[in-house]
């Protein structure tokens, strides 16, 4: 187990090297990083000069890369294009954006889960027909538009929520948001439990738990359940990352201030010290959720071992 | 990984399975199988008692298929229309009258004006133009380059392999919207080449995958070992040997793709780094429309629905010639 996740972790230094080269190349080869310090104008050429002498600019781009990585590290992200700390928008967007997805990847597992068992155990009577039909429906439309129309509908019709959150963004506003920012990847947990459970619904262990007279419920959860989430665990898992730099086009509808808004705010400004701060954080949430999605493989299934 | 099995025990559910409704149209790994259908059988030859290929065998299933039939006609008119829009809208997209901006319904204008006091159908309509080419000419540019790249790093293994494996990786690290506002906001070009620009950067290593996995399965047959042991050339095992039967799955993943590059210019479109005005796209029109939903929500419903119907068309599409494709399901 310990040999595994050291292997692990370096294969992951690589891929973080990789990743974050490419986000700073395109910002920094791309767009033009001190555009956006002069506000709307034109930066005057000796301004300019300074400035890219003053932020290492002028150095070549794998030197100043490296000035970049070495400053993450010590904990020094740089700073945004109102003057704030980096490190201070994340300390305000970060919350609210993990409890953006935290909600959503609840909404993942209550829903998505249940109603793949449902189906699995249904296979091909109505409700499974209805269900498979919706979330090909869901898969189809758009976030945005999803997102939309719940906003038009909850929100200005009938008045159930708020239209656009408050700043602090609160659990019970960002109910609607999460489950707009779930409803894709919903669709598909549906769709792998289903899958799952009607496979293994056949298995032997199965056939022997209803033998000797288990209760139904008892099978379906500790018995059939338990040895279908694998697949659905990898999916949540990998899905982390995503959704939190997917939150962005929910956070714009909804108006909810977190790392969507301010990685948005920072394209706008072409303020490259934000995106690439916010977008290495994200990276590095996402390998992380990846390691901890082999690890639990290990808890899930017994019979997996690490070489 | 426990082993999965979806082909051992299908004989035995073949029945259930294939009665639903729902089995032809699955996105995850569906097990719609009869035995009748199994290469080989009784049935598994033509009528020149020649043995059928994948190919015919999964025509002859598609033709059967109301799901890949109804799709394949909304596809056929969504091509037909962005081929030439003015057979249904003879009017300009462009031709806007401010005075009319946010009217509804009336008389040869039948789903009302947007904001700027366009006509919403005839905005609707030539969409569809951009989203079939952004669609189209993405998933050709994915499939070559992911295609190639990843059947060569599957073929020759080892170190190409490692080095691909990392490449995709990093590729992958990258969410695709964030990814987009990032590559797309620098670009002011209003064509759509700079958004397909964009999916063929992100969008191969999706592909990568999935070919070199396949060739690798196909590499262990025995008549590409044959092939080998008799002599025959690199390019000659990998052309006529390995890609005839390892391209099904690239095909599949392909056209489930393409509908999701549809959404996706939509989405980058809606934040404003996809496709630019003057530039007519669904995406572009749905978030003019959001500004003004409250008073006039006729401007966002119509586009929205045509960019559901044409995703849900392409997807529904994948999931059908999976189901006819993958022998695993056979």
């Amino acid at each position: 187990m310990g040999r595994y996740v050291i292997r692990r972790l370096l294969q992951m230094i690589p891929v973080f090297f990789g990743t974050t080269l490419l986000i700073f190349l395109m910002v920094n080869v791309m767009g033009d990083p001190i555009a956006g310090l002069c506000g709307d104008r034109q930066c005057d050429p000796a301004t300019a000069a300074q400035l890219r002498t003053e932020f290492g600019l002028d150095k070549p781009v794998w030197q100043q890369y490296l000035t970049y990585m070495g400053n993450i590290f010590t904990g020094d992200f740089g700073t945004a294009f109102n003057g704030q700390k980096v490190t201070e928008l994340m300390a305000t967007a970060f919350p609210i954006t993990i409890r953006l997805t935290i909600v959503a990847i609840v909404f993942e597992i209550v829903i998505g889960i249940s109603l793949g068992v449902v189906t699995g155990l249904r296979r091909g009577r109505p409700v499974d027909t209805v269900v498979l039909i919706l979330t090909l429906v869901v898969i189809a439309v758009p976030t945005f538009v999803t997102g939309l129309l719940l906003q038009l509908l909850l929100g200005v019709e009938w008045g159930i929520i708020k239209p656009s959150v408050s700043s602090e963004a609160p659990v019970d506003e960002l109910i609607v948001p999460g489950l707009v920012l779930a409803s894709v990847s919903l669709a598909y947990v549906t769709r792998l439990t289903r899958t799952s459970i009607a496979e293994n619904a056949r298995a032997d262990y199965v056939r022997t738990a209803v033998a000797k007279g288990l209760p139904r419920r008892r099978v379906v959860v500790r018995h059939l359940l338990r040895n279908s989430l694998i697949p659905v665990v990898t999916f949540i898992g990998t899905d982390v990352g995503a959704l939190m730099g997917g939150a962005i086009v929910t956070e714009r509808i909804f108006n909810i201030h977190g790392v969507g808004y301010q990685l948005y705010q920072g394209i706008l400004r072409q303020n490259s010290q934000t995106v690439v701060g916010f977008v290495t954080v994200l990276v590095l949430v996402f390998l992380a959720a990846n390691l901890i999605v082999d690890l639990l493989y290990a808890v899930l299934d017994p019979r997996i071992r690490y070489a | 990984m426990p082993e999965q099995k979806p082909w051992d025990e299908t004989t035995g559910s073949g029945a259930i399975s294939g009665a639903g409704a729902g089995g032809g149209m699955d996105l995850a790994m569906d097990e719609g199988t009869t035995l009748e259908k199994t290469p080989g059988g009784p049935e598994g030859t033509g009528p020149a008692g020649k043995p059928r290929s994948l190919w015919s065998d999964a025509w002859r299933d598609l033709r059967r298929n109301p799901v890949f039939i109804i799709s394949s006609l909304v596809i056929l008119f969504l091509v037909i229309i962005s081929i030439w829009p003015s057979l249904i809208a003879d009017q300009d997209p462009l031709d806007c009258d401010l005075s009319k901006a946010q009217e509804g319904s009336q008389p040869g204008h039948p789903f009302g004006f947007d904001g700027q006091g366009c006509d919403v159908y005839t905005r609707t309509v030539y969409g569809a133009r951009t989203s079939v080419t952004v669609g189209v000419l993405s998933t050709l540019g994915v499939s070559l380059l992911g295609g190639v790249l990843g059947g060569l790093a599957g073929f020759f293994g080892r170190g190409w392999d490692a080095v691909l494996s990392r490449i995709t990786d990093v590729f992958f690290g990258i969410p695709v919207v964030l990814g987009g506002l990032v590559f797309l906001s620098v670009v002011t070009s209003s064509t759509v080449w700079p958004v397909i620009g964009f999916i063929v950067l992100l969008g191969w290593p999706q592909i990568a995958r999935i070919a070199r996995g396949s060739v690798i399965t196909a590499k262990q047959n025995d008549y590409v070992q044959a092939a080998r042991a008799l002599g025959a050339s690199n390019s000659r095992m990998m052309l006529r040997h390995i890609m005839p039967n390892a391209i099904a799955p690239v095909i599949v993943v392909a056209t489930i793709a393409l509908g999701t590059y549809i959404s996706l210019e939509a989405t980058l479109s809606y934040l404003g780094v996809g496709l630019k005005p003057p530039a007519v796209s669904w995406g572009i029109d749905i978030s003019a429309a959001s500004q003004y939903v409250r008073n006039a929500p006729h401007m966002l419903l119509w586009p929205a629905g045509a960019l559901a119907v044409t995703v849900l068309a392409f997807i529904m599409l994948g999931d059908a010639v999976r189901d006819a494709l993958d022998p695993k399901l056979r």
